[in-house]
């Protein structure tokens, strides 16, 4: 397998709700070059998976627009995949199955959809559950499953809406780390919406961070550290500090109220 | 009396296959001891009819003679012929219910505002007892098996309608983002992702269907038709062959019970919740 990244370019995209009053971000501008891994950090509710839905099609902005290597997006694609948080895999499915769906929706010969598969699997190291029942998997190794489901297509963009927030610490400090080489390997990019700090620094290239009412990019930070990350490096734990510094800054500054709530603690 | 129907070589027996089949012959024996109990009921029944001076004339009730008219009926070819006229009529009125519950079911399951303008409505015509649309599809029908036919598909359409919304209404909606997300077209969602997800559902649905639909198929086969088992069971009242109206009868379930255990099977074959079916 051999993907080559894209350009990602968010231009001017606000969205709202019909529902509310207030916009859920307002002129969002972003721009993430081919390979990239990209954290978006942000508090419960201010957009990201929003924003995320609009980046894989499946939602429309009410304003601006993303294009892909130039190319406006304009609905779902497998060339961009998304992971959520929870890994929605097909029951009466297989694993093997599973992971292949995309590729029949796409209508590939049998033989190539196995051979792909194959590989997919092999990536995500679940070889001796291939054939099993997605129900009998852990939660890890479902997560896992999605992950080859995605990898399969050969994405250009991996969409990561927290996918790994419903997982114990031992796993997913390990996907984290896998999906990670898996996307330097094959050259992808990643955008992956988080709240979880740590995650963003084991993760990204770069972290922006999310905040305020309607939403908006306030800072973003350069995750500049060798690979692969230990939590345990002081130079990651120095980064995760400061990260989370700008990110109550940022928090503060946009939000007073928010802040004197957090210096009652 | 459990000890008793427990074959006692099969429960020492290890592994899931020996464990499996070890239930599967207790579930028959089972099965089995049911059905004599009945027939041993029927026996007494009928020596009462026998020998009590006012019923003898009814004492082909009894199970010897009705057990006696399997052969004659069927070498007359009566069993074949009235169970493929009901079989027909039955297949066609199920066969149409599945055409228009399932697409209903999906519409309903897949649209929300159908589903608020078609609940009241349906769960309204769905009160009207089958058997009195009977004058109503005689005007309209001009023979005899079309309205049967209808009477059969307007009593099934309901339980697969319903069963089919309620399966669908169950199913995680992430499934559908997926598939989107991974490039599945409108055909492919509804070929690949939500029949196989709703299979068991509608299979439910079609399980009750053919419970209503076997119940209506009778009485409305008294009315009009010469033929069916329905029809059969009128004939043999009226000249007074008490032992063919009770095999027919006995053919009725005999016909009902397989039905309904190869709709069992399908649920079980389509279920693919944990535990199985039920
Ligand atoms: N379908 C919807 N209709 C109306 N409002 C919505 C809808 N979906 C989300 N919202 C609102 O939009 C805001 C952003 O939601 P979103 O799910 O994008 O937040 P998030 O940053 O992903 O939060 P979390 O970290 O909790 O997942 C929230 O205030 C939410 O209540
Ligand atoms: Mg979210």
């Amino acid at each position: 397998m051999s993907v080559r990244g894209t350009k990602i370019e968010i231009q001017g995209l606000s969205q709202r709700y019909p529902t509310r009053k207030v916009p859920t971000f307002n002129r969002v501008d972003l721009v993430s070059p081919p390979g990239e891994a990209l954290a978006i950090i942000g508090r419960s509710g201010c957009g990201k998976s929003t924003l995320l839905h609009i980046l894989a099609g499946l939602t429309k902005g009410t304003e601006g627009r993303i294009l892909l290597n130039g190319t406006e997006v304009a609905g779902p694609s497998p060339r961009w995949v998304m992971m959520f948080q929870a890994p929605h895999l097909y029951p009466w499915m297989t694993v093997t199955e599973n992971v292949g769906v995309g590729l029949t929706f796409a209508r590939w010969g049998k033989k190539e959809i196995a051979e792909r598969v194959n590989d997919a699997i092999s990536l995500v190291e679940l070889q001796e559950f291939a054939q099993a029942n997605v129900q009998d998997l852990s939660g890890g190794q479902q997560q896992r499953v999605a992950l080859a489901r995605s990898l399969v297509m050969e994405p250009e963009l991996l969409l990561l809406d927290e996918p790994f927030s419903a997982l114990d610490a031992f796993t997913r400090a390990a996907l984290q780390k896998d999906v990670r080489s898996i996307s330097k390997r094959l050259g992808f990019n990643i955008v992956i919406v988080t709240h979880d700090i740590d995650e963003a620094v084991i993760m990204a290239d770069r972290a922006v961070i999310m905040a305020g009412s309607p939403g908006d990019i306030v800072h973003e930070m350069d995750v500049d550290l060798p690979n692969p990350r230990d939590r345990t490096d002081p130079e990651v734990q120095k980064l995760r500090a400061r990260l989370m510094a700008t990110f109550q800054e940022a928090a503060n500054y946009r939000k007073p109220e928010v802040a004197l709530a957090g210096a009652v603690h | 009396m459990s000890e008793a129907a427990t074959p006692a070589g099969a429960a020492g027996e290890p592994g899931a296959a020996g464990l499996a089949a070890a239930q599967g012959l207790r579930r028959l024996l089972w099965g089995v001891a049911g059905i004599a109990v009945l027939a041993v009921l029927w026996l007494i029944a009928g020596s009462m009819l026998e020998n009590n001076p006012r019923t003898t004339n009814f004492a082909t009730f009894g199970l010897i003679p009705t057990l006696e008219a399997f052969p004659q009926l069927w070498a007359a070819g009566k069993i074949q012929a009235a169970s493929i006229a009901s079989g027909y009529r039955l297949g066609m009125g199920l066969g149409i219910a599945i055409a228009i519950g399932v697409p209903i079911g999906v519409l309903m399951g897949r649209v929300k505002w159908f589903q608020q303008y078609s609940n009241s409505p349906f769960q309204f015509l769905r009160m009207i007892s089958p058997l009195s649309w009977m004058p109503l599809a005689v005007l309209v029908f001009a023979t005899w098996d079309g309205s049967i036919i209808f009477l059969i598909a307007i009593a099934s359409v309901w339980p697969v309608i319903f069963a089919t919304a309620a399966g669908l209404a169950k199913v995680d909606p992430a499934w559908f983002k997926v598939a989107r997300n991974l490039g599945a077209s409108p055909l492919q969602m509804l070929t690949k992702i939500i029949m196989p997800a709703i299979a068991f559902d509608i299979f439910s649905g079609i399980r009750l269907a053919l419970g209503v639909a076997w119940i209506v198929l009778v009485p409305a086969e008294y009315l009009g038709v010469t033929s069916g088992l329905g029809y059969a069971i009128e004939d043999a009242r009226e000249t007074l062959s008490y032992n063919h109206l009770t095999a027919l009868v006995l053919t009725i379930g005999c016909i009902g019970y397989v039905l309904d255990g190869t709709l069992v099977m399908l649920i079980k074959r389509f279920s693919w919740h944990r535990g199985g079916a039920n």
